[in-house]
């Protein structure tokens, strides 16, 4: 297991996607945010604004570098090139966290721009952990793990989503990243009570929390489908679960994700007003 | 059942084709509509990535045409890298054999250009020479000169008005009745885009090629002024540094 110690963690604070047009006002003002994550794919340039944007940020806030094109659940070997790249980046901006997403992306060369689903198998957990101990031993440092949004589940799957998570908890070290949102989403899609998932994950490895909107539509049946967007305000069904958790985890950073139709500085700062007074009923 | 992530990648890039048979329901039967959830994320993630790239192919053809475009595109060129920003490099030799496109010629040099405005973006920091740089040589020494450039700087060729297209779907003004090769700068964070006319498109294409001043003044015509050509390369920043 890996040495996590040497860097410092993420504050029990709420933090935010940083988008490089709320950078004003961020330095203005940041309210209740403690600390700021970035998607790692989006600063893999050379130079220029958005590194210019870090290194100042980096002196004021925390960072957690989140990986959105790792395919740690790919059936191929990591992107070495891709992997580097990564090194690269904590490397410099020295984060507080870094994270991956339990998902598939890259097939055969082929990337894809979307967080696609994994059986849950023996033969799964076995390359994913082989996949995780290789970002650990290359990046030097603890990963943490994201659950997926899921729309369908596959007719090989023979464990449940949260049996898988502990399982690569044991065999790697790494983290876990939980995703409420995701939890909610895919407890609607799957037919599963979102507390109960709670009740089976392994919290004691949670290091982060993530908390998002999401959209409402149904499938062919007529029942219902949520789609994960990270466009929209966090429902109040997911602050309940968010509630929930903390209750039972206390308290943890948490993320407000918002990626599309992004909104003004002010609106996130209300999220992030929730999210503070969420963490401060537990005090 | 195994799904393979083979069988999954093609039923997701192919609208014809059904879903894999091992994806499910809740209910245990084969999933339909919420496969279409992935196969519409790739699908939309990646038109979209296309759009905030060419917003100015976008503009020209029309969003509906872009749009059935990209997803001809994005099936052809799947991304090979996770890295989005550079999303599109085969994107002007695409549209130079896409017959719908052919009746816009100068698409293939605006996409050029898009292209060239992200790299110039996310390229290198440089420190530019003093705007007196040159002065410190002496006179006869000047056509020995050689330049570099900074990592943020593309010349983009064009036979068309190419800085005048760019400029009045960005910013408005007037297309201009001549050539006009584009020269992308970066004088800080925010890439520039200038007219260049085709003679001092020339000298500069040879002195990027590291030709000595006085060489790469053979580029152009006898009477050529590198004055204003000079003269803007210093104020956007283009040269790091000069050697005799």
């Amino acid at each position: 297991m890996l040495d996590a110690t040497r860097h410092p963690s993420l504050p029990n604070r709420p933090g935010v996607g940083y988008k490089a047009q709320h950078f004003n006002d961020i330095m203005k003002d940041a309210g209740p945010v403690g600390w700021l994550e970035i998607h790692a794919e989006n600063y893999m340039g050379m130079g220029g604004r958005p590194l210019a944007q870090l290194r100042h940020l980096s002196e004021q806030f925390p960072f957690s570098v989140h990986g959105v094109g790792l395919s740690i659940g790919g059936e191929g070997r990591l992107d070495a090139d891709h992997l580097a790249r990564l090194k690269t980046l904590c490397d410099w901006l020295n984060p507080a966290s870094f994270s991956e997403h339990l998902a598939w992306s890259t097939h055969e060369s082929a990337f894809l721009n979307d967080l696609l689903p994994l059986p849950y198998t023996a033969a799964t957990v076995t390359r994913v952990a082989d996949h995780i101990d290789e970002v650990q031993s290359v990046l030097g440092r603890q990963m943490l793990l994201e659950n997926p949004s899921s729309y369908l589940a596959f007719a090989e799957s023979d464990m449940s989503e949260t049996d898988f998570l502990s399982e690569i908890v044991t065999r790697t070290g790494c983290g876990l990243l939980l995703d409420v949102n995701n939890v909610f989403v895919s407890a609607v899609n799957l037919g599963y009570s979102p507390q109960g998932y709670i009740d089976d994950y392994p919290l004691n490895a949670v290091k982060e929390i993530h908390l998002g909107g999401h959209d409402e539509d149904e499938d062919e049946t007529g029942a219902p489908m949520l789609i994960d967007s990270h466009g929209a305000e966090v429902v109040d069904p997911v602050w309940a679960l968010l509630d929930y958790t903390l209750a039972k985890s206390g308290p943890k950073p948490l993320l407000i994700e918002w990626d599309t139709d992004v909104p003004e500085w002010s609106v996130l700062v209300e999220e992030t007003k929730r999210a503070d007074a969420a963490l401060s009923v537990l005090a | 059942m195994i799904t393979t992530q083979t069988e999954f990648r093609t039923a997701l890039l192919d609208p014809a084709s059904p879903p894999p048979e091992g994806v499910r329901n809740p209910d245990g039967v084969q999933a339909i509509k919420r496969f279409d959830v992935y196969r519409n994320n790739v699908a939309v993630s990646l038109t979209d990535a296309l759009g905030a790239a060419f917003p100015v192919v976008a503009k020209l053809v029309g969003d509906d045409f872009f749009r059935a475009m990209a997803g001809v595109y994005l099936r052809a060129h799947p991304p090979t890298s996770p890295v989005m920003m550079f999303y599109g490099e085969e994107m002007p030799e695409f549209l130079a054999g896409f017959g719908p496109a052919q009746s816009v010629p100068y698409l293939p040099d605006v996409a050029r250009l898009e292209l060239a405005l992200r790299h110039s973006y996310h390229a290198s920091d440089a420190t530019p020479i003093a705007a007196d740089a040159l002065a410190q040589i002496a006179p006869d020494s000047l056509p020995q000169v050689t330049f570099a450039f900074a990592p943020s700087v593309y010349l983009i060729p064009s036979r068309y008005p190419l800085q005048s297209i760019w400029a009045a779907n960005t910013s408005g003004g007037d297309i201009a009745k001549v050539a006009q090769p584009a020269l992308v700068t970066r004088p800080e964070f925010d890439p520039m885009v200038d007219a260049l006319t085709q003679e001092q498109a020339a000298v500069t294409q040879a002195l990027i090629g590291g030709q000595p001043l006085g060489q790469a003044l053979q580029s152009g015509d006898a009477g050529f002024d590198l004055g204003p050509l000079l003269g803007l390369l210093l104020s956007r920043n283009a040269l790091i540094s000069l050697k005799t």
